[in-house]
């Protein structure tokens, strides 16, 4: 598996070759400066940078693409945040009068984490993951990216790993980067059926009639449930877990169960069990019917961390960004691919930054481009810039990242012909 | 809207655009030129129509028969806009009206919730009776961009619509119509997932829009008087405006007792006698638990010796007052001093900030501070168990079926009106109040009028009144509030106002 072996401390190494040769600054920019429709977008967003030695920096913005390569590369980030787009340039905001500076627009974020699930994980917990938890990941992009588009109309959702147990949402349609902390913070509690911490036992729990959104939820959740619940995290195979199932029904339900446990050990058939238990509940009583369902959102559905959207202001890690603890780059999700994606063929900053010295497959490309562009002086070192990170791992993800802001741009140029319309009557 | 860019119109034609809607969002003020007299008589008429939503939505159920015919009555009465033609003029008194009283209205919390309230009541009035397709236009004129779904579309959306509306309402989708609105207007039903959402739009039905425009009405309202406040002091350094306004603020609450009037006119003697005649059911309640524990607790204290300051305590005998009762009990002069005299002092604005606080409205009363045990203060008609209730009524020699009356109003959570039923049958002389009760302080005047005859006809009854009370309350009754002391033009207004509520 292509995976150079990554040591942290050889970071202040690499991070300098990562952002002289293999960034992608021109896509990055491309993004952020959104065409160029509102004036001074890029220039009033706010950056923060973690440096070495743990130094943060906030109101970090630049004034160009050119200006923010330099500055990086200058800085060396261990890790980039990015932040709001404000009224004034966030690296002047101590010039402007208390009060006028005023975060405007974000785009709207979502950050699933790992550990929030590690009451309902087996194989792992906390900061680790594996393969059979990361199931949930797929689980919780394949909910919130068909609610986000069914249920809201957004159409540009960016999906990026984040690097070590996790997956970021950036929703960056313009609606989406306009809503207030309050229409933010609404759109997180729709999206959330999880209630409860620490102390609580039953996390969800669902009342008649049950809203669409749920009910599309679960034909998700289910789709993966017997593999992911009844295999992988052997729910019902084992004592512990069992128990931990069963505290979930019905007292007079579990009962009952307990006794066909006692005979049945067969995890499927347990399930089926569970819920023809479950039919029977909801055509005798009106209350706690809908336990099976209730059991399934518990182990499956997405946990958002309702703070990190909320926010206008909110720091987000950066696409791109590097992982200091694994090495790994925040690539975005090909959500054609997401039930292929696996985080651990991510690559990491080593193994790019090797793969630069001794290019993969693709060297014949790489070399006919050479021969094109010698024509071209005047670009050859952008030109070899661009190419460098074609020779790495890292191509297909920028790629990706390319189609994204295709995608979008077709929205910024509507725009950008409206306005010069309306210019020109005055 | 924006005049200026278009060719100029006749000035005719521009009213007519303007006030072609029935309704509308008073979104922009009104920008001509009217006379004095125009000014406060539309003022005081939309005041009085106001006062009548208020007094209306305390006695009835909003938007009942009753309710919806009477308030038809009302704006008949005073020339305001109804759904028939020609209403152009009467539009035009609307809008102007409205923002005049935002003038006089924006300038303290109090204020701007009462005035809030009861213009949304009159919208939500207003809109109900708006037909579908008008409701529709008001909607898109206002950049609410709220369309009603097809009937096909509904259909298709059927089970989705009845699964995902408030289930407690109980919609049934076929009845309804249903809207399309952007959610990021529909926030609260979206967070608490009780609309079906698709592609960005909330379906939500007719009678949550009602609400959703509404809260808009509302939100809008309350910022537009937040800002008309910050502009007031341009508007107060015109003499000819600032004694009207002010007398209209003040009428609405009749006043709010925070000037003194009458001070030392009751003496200490009095209060025992005048707590079972004239102070109502709170206080006198608050009275009886001062003198049986000789002790109230901070929300009692804060309640009562503020209505006391109100009717005309002075600071001297509040102290004396309180003293006298705390030290029958078990406090000793001493620690009254240090403990008990220094927030009296600041009731009455001697301490800290030197707010000179105003005794409390029964809205007061009745929303903020709920009592809790061995608490005397609050709404005796709002938070007293009704059993309790009854007993109390009964010692107070209230006949049975006064009782039953009460208990009726309460149960309809109609605890003013209650108040004002007690205030009858305490007083056996009135039938129907002439005043509609809204603050503690205005029960003791109302009812030191009547005891002391505030009408010709009364006097007879007073001789068999305790010469004690007779002085005193001819005493209250001779200082009445003093003529304002400006041109004799406004001087006449004020007086109209005051017959005018009186009567009201």
């Amino acid at each position: 598996m292509p995976s150079s072996d990554y040591d942290p401390a050889c970071l202040p190494d690499l991070l300098p070759l990562y952002y002289r040769r293999l960034f992608p600054f021109a896509q990055y920019y491309r993004w952020l400066n959104y065409g160029g429709v509102q004036k001074n977008y890029f220039q009033n967003r706010e950056f923060s940078f973690t440096l070495k030695d743990d130094i943060y920096v906030r109101y970090q913005s630049f004034s160009s693409q050119s200006e923010l390569e330099k500055e990086m590369q200058k800085m060396n980030p261990y890790k980039i945040d990015i932040g709001a787009v404000y009224s004034h340039r966030p690296n002047q905001h101590n010039t402007v009068k208390s009060g006028s500076f005023q975060a405007l627009e974000k785009e709207l974020v979502f950050d699933i984490d790992m550990t929030d699930y590690d009451d309902v994980r087996t194989c792992c917990s906390a900061a680790d993951i594996c393969s059979k938890c990361w199931t949930l990941m797929t689980i919780a992009i394949r909910i919130l990216d068909r609610s986000l588009r069914q249920d809201f109309g957004f159409h540009h959702l960016l999906w990026v790993y984040s690097g070590r147990r996790g997956v970021h949402c950036w929703v960056c349609d313009e609606a989406a980067r306009k809503l207030s902390a309050a229409a933010r913070s609404a759109v997180a509690e729709y999206l959330s059926l999880i209630k409860g911490g620490e102390e609580t036992v039953k996390k969800v729990v669902l009342t008649d009639p049950i809203h669409p959104f749920i009910r599309e939820s679960l034909t998700v959740v289910k789709r993966y449930f017997p593999q992911y619940a009844l295999q992988d995290q052997n729910i019902l195979g084992r004592k512990e877990s069992e128990e931990k199932v069963l505290a979930l029904v019905p007292e007079d339900v579990k009962k009952e169960l307990q006794e066909i446990f006692q005979e049945e050990r067969n995890p499927e058939r347990r399930w089926r069990h569970i819920e023809a238990q479950a039919k029977k509940k909801q055509t005798t009583a009106k209350k706690r019917q809908y336990f099976e369902k209730e059991i399934m959102l518990q182990y499956c559905y997405p946990r958002l961390d309702v703070n990190v959207s909320k926010g206008v202001n909110h720091l987000l890690k950066s696409p791109f960004s590097v992982h200091p603890k694994t090495g790994r780059i925040s690539v975005p999700i090909d959500l054609k691919d997401v039930e292929k994606f696996d985080p651990f063929a991510v690559p990491t900053i080593s193994l790019i930054c090797e793969e630069l010295d001794r290019p993969k497959a693709d060297e014949d490309e790489a070399k006919s481009e050479d021969a094109k562009e010698k024509e071209n002086e005047q670009d050859s070192a952008e030109k070899r810039k661009i190419r460098d990170y074609k020779r790495t791992s890292l191509a297909k993800y920028v790629k990706y990242f390319d189609q994204f802001l295709a995608e979008m741009a077709d929205s910024w140029k509507g725009k950008l012909l409206r306005q010069s319309d309306l210019q020109k009557e005055f | 809207m924006q005049f200026s860019s278009k060719k100029p119109r006749a000035v005719t034609d521009l009213k007519a655009e303007l006030y072609s809607q029935p309704l509308q969002f008073y979104a922009q003020p009104p920008l001509e030129n009217i006379s004095l007299s125009e000014f406060e008589s539309f003022a005081v008429d939309r005041l009085k129509l106001l006062k009548t939503v208020e007094n209306l939505g305390v006695s009835y159920v909003k938007l009942n028969d009753d309710y919806l015919k009477k308030l038809d009555n009302e704006i008949r009465t005073l020339n305001f806009p109804q759904d028939a033609k020609d209403q152009t003029e009467k539009r035009r008194k609307d809008h102007i009206s409205h923002f005049i009283l935002r003038l006089a209205y924006c300038q303290t919390e109090d204020l701007r919730r009462w005035f809030i309230q009861q213009e949304v009541d009159l919208f939500k009035y207003r809109f109900r009776k708006l037909d579908g397709g008008e409701k529709l236009e008001f909607l898109h004129k206002n950049n609410l961009q709220y369309n009603t779904i097809s009937a096909e579309e509904k259909d298709n959306l059927r089970e989705k619509l009845t699964i995902s509306s408030s289930a407690a309402s109980g919609v049934k989708v076929e009845e309804q119509d249903f809207y399309k609105v952007p959610f990021q207007d529909a926030l609260d039903l979206v967070r608490t997932r009780k609309v079906y959402l698709k592609e960005g739009y909330a379906y939500i039905p007719h009678n949550e829009i009602v609400t959703i425009v509404l809260n808009d009405f509302r939100t809008r309202l309350s910022k537009a008087l937040a800002l008309t406040a910050r502009s007031l002091p341009a508007v107060h350094s015109d003499e000819r405006l600032q004694p009207l306004l002010n007398h209209l603020s003040h009428s609405y609450l009749g006043q709010d007792y925070s000037v003194q009037k009458n001070v030392g006119k009751i003496s200490l003697e009095q209060i025992d006698s005048l707590a079972g005649k004239s102070f109502p059911l709170c206080m006198r309640q608050l009275h009886q638990a001062l003198r049986d524990q000789h002790h109230l607790r901070h929300g009692g204290r804060m309640q009562y010796g503020l209505f006391l300051k109100g009717i005309g305590l002075s600071l001297e005998q509040a102290l004396q007052f309180w003293r006298m009762e705390f030290i029958r009990g078990k406090v000793d002069a001493d620690k009254f001093d240090k403990a008990y005299a220094y927030s009296i002092r600041h009731m009455f604005g001697k301490e800290g900030k030197r707010a000179d606080y105003t005794p409390y409205s029964c809205m007061k009363v009745i929303l903020s501070n709920p009592p809790s045990q061995g608490d005397y203060h609050g709404c005796p008609f709002r938070h007293s168990d009704p059993e309790l209730l009854k007993q109390k009524l009964q010692s107070y020699k209230v006949s049975p079926s006064g009782v039953s009356q009460i208990l009726e109003l309460v149960k309809g959570m109609h605890y003013q009106l209650a108040c004002q039923k007690y205030f009858e049958l305490t007083h056996n002389q009135v039938e129907d109040t002439s005043f509609s009760l809204s603050h503690p302080n205005q029960y003791f005047t109302e009812s030191q009028k009547v005891l002391g005859g505030g009408k010709d006809v009364k006097r007879e009854t007073d001789t068999l009144q305790r010469p004690q009370e007779n002085s005193a309350a001819r005493g209250l009754t001779a200082a009445r509030e003093p003529a304002v002391d400006e041109s004799q033009h406004l001087a006449e207004i004020t007086k109209n106002l005051e017959t005018d509520f009186q009567d009201a």
